[in-house]
């Protein structure tokens, strides 16, 4: 955030004369940087195409207009509405897990210490590699998904969740001791709204690897969802929808991203 | 001045005058982990709408002796006694208010007054007569008006009167203060002091106030108990019964400024 603040705002701050502000940028600079790369896409298929005809199917001029016709077909929105609810699942099934990990992590010492080594190595191991295990042992469908989404997310919503814990004001839990809380009300009144927001940036970052282990997990073993609609259009030969597809990915995962941001920042400013 | 509260009180003395006494600490003493004690036989009354300062010099054990006092740590020997009855944990009819305010961030100011008065263990009270309290509390700290205002917005002075709000709003019959003023800058220090006074003249309360400022003692005390180095005992105890405000009588102010200076070197040199 404080990149384009720096870099972009001073130039164009001086050519209108007065402070720099971010605000004054607009939509303007970011529109441009997308054209641009459009600019360049178009120029790459362009190139390529004279060698290799096909290379034309992937271009701007073609995607742009299949994503169009995609966006009025119900057919694309089933496949958009089942990802984001693996999406869904995943994240929850995520919380459910780390968030009680996390603070048994955050207030038991013993226990941060048994799990340390444990949840860095497992941290560390590619989701997308426990797809066999996860098929073997819960079947083809959205099961394996399902678990291979929440091995994904759960970490980034541990280790936020256990580090919101540690950084718990202690005279918070001085408070409800003095007022006679119970464990129960401790945790309900003080622990949980005073981890919100670090388990809120962790489901930030979970949503962020969600989405990115979501497609290649929709290409195995499952018949819809974004990831089988991308190598649908592949075995249908339709490369204009492969790439509208494409799109649509970054799209939707730009769209949840802010969603993730937005509520952030919404408990933050209560904060 | 009467010599050191080193008298001896039992129990059995405190509980007949219960009628009169709010908290007996009998003979406590109090020890860390490690088994350097802090404070040792220490015997302490207070008595119903009476100001005590508990004053002492950084790390004499006058904060331990507070926790310990309001049922928060546990003694290494010796009783306390609330209105009678032995006591070992927080009781409903006593509050704190801390150095820092210690508000809940994600709670405005009225509902950061309301906190812990639902709590299982307070007593119950219907909802009507809770949000009279906490108007009533919120107004008595001159925050009419700010209800809705979240912590962040307020000053240190202001934070402090919500949890000087929140304190009165659960109408005890004792409130612990420790060094509640020290993080304050001079003038809202006093303004708070004499707030304090006429607070809790107001509620009927109690008040059992910890600090290291000889004059925030004068100007706010009925009693001022000496506490000395570790392991720590209370070594003097005046009786201030000038009238307030008390920066009137400036002889009589000064002439106690000059017993407590006294005092204090004979507890750190003699001693």
């Amino acid at each position: 955030m404080a990149a384009p603040l720096s870099s972009a705002s001073p130039a164009l701050g001086a050519a209108q004369g007065r402070p720099a502000r971010r605000r004054a940028a607009g939509p303007l600079l970011p529109l441009a940087g997308l054209l641009l790369a459009a600019l360049l896409w178009a120029l790459a298929t362009a190139l390529m195409a004279r060698n290799t005809p096909i290379a034309a199917q992937f271009s701007p001029q073609r995607a742009f207009p299949a994503l169009a016709g995609l966006l009025v077909d119900p057919y694309l929105w089933e496949h958009v509405g089942l990802s984001l609810q693996r999406v869904a699942v995943g994240l929850a099934c995520a919380l459910a897990i780390g968030v009680p990990a996390g603070i048994l992590t955050g207030i038991s010492a013993h226990f941060a210490q048994a799990s340390g080594p444990l949840f860095q190595f497992l941290r560390m191991i590619s989701p997308l590699s426990w797809m066999p295990i996860a098929v073997m042992a819960l079947g083809v469908g959205d099961a394996p998904v399902y678990f291979l989404l929440a091995f994904a997310a759960v970490w980034p919503i541990l280790l936020n969740t256990a580090a919101g814990v540690a950084q718990l004001d202690r005279n918070w839990l001085l408070l409800a001791r003095s007022l006679s809380a119970t464990r129960g009300e401790t945790i309900l009144r003080v622990v949980l709204p005073g981890i919100t927001a670090h388990i809120l940036t962790g489901v930030r970052l979970a949503i962020g690897i969600i989405w990115i282990i979501l497609v290649p997990a929709e290409m195995l073993g499952v018949s819809a969802g974004l990831g089988y609609f991308i190598l649908d259009a592949r075995d249908r030969l339709a490369y204009p929808d492969l790439m509208a597809a494409i799109l649509l990915i970054g799209f939707l995962g730009y769209l949840l991203d802010h969603a993730a941001r937005w509520l952030h920042r919404r408990w933050l400013h209560r904060a | 001045m009467t010599p050191a509260a080193s008298q001896p009180r039992t129990l059995e003395t405190a509980a007949s005058a219960s009628a009169e006494t709010v908290l007996a600490g009998d003979s406590l003493s109090f020890a860390y982990a490690d088994g350097s004690p802090v404070f040792s036989e220490v015997s302490l009354a207070i008595r119903r709408r009476e100001i005590v300062c508990l004053l002492g010099g950084s790390g004499c054990g006058k904060s331990t002796l507070l926790r310990t006092l309001a049922g928060l740590e546990r003694p290494a020997a010796g009783q306390v006694a609330f209105l009678g009855q032995p006591c070992s944990a927080p009781h409903p009819r006593s509050a704190l208010v801390f150095q820092q305010a210690s508000l809940l961030p994600w709670l405005n100011v009225a509902d950061n007054v309301r906190f812990g008065l639902d709590f299982r263990h307070q007593p119950r009270i219907a909802a009507e007569a809770r949000e009279r309290r906490v108007a009533e509390a919120i107004t008595a700290v001159g925050l009419a008006g700010r209800e809705r205002a979240w912590p962040a917005e307020l000053s240190g002075g202001q934070a402090q009167r919500v949890a000087l709000a929140r304190a009165l709003a659960r109408e005890p019959e004792l409130l612990f203060a420790d060094e509640p003023f020290s993080a304050l800058d001079a003038i809202t220090r006093a303004e708070m002091q004499a707030l304090l006074v006429e607070l809790v003249h107001r509620w009927h309360a109690a008040v059992l106030l910890v600090t290291h400022d000889i004059d925030e003692a004068i100007l706010v005390a009925d009693r001022i108990l000496l506490m000395g180095s570790r392991p720590s005992r209370i070594h003097r105890e005046w009786t201030v019964d000038i009238p307030h405000p008390r920066e009137a009588d400036a002889a009589a102010v000064t002439a106690l400024r000059l017993s407590i200076l006294g005092a204090l070197r004979e507890s750190t040199t003699g001693a």
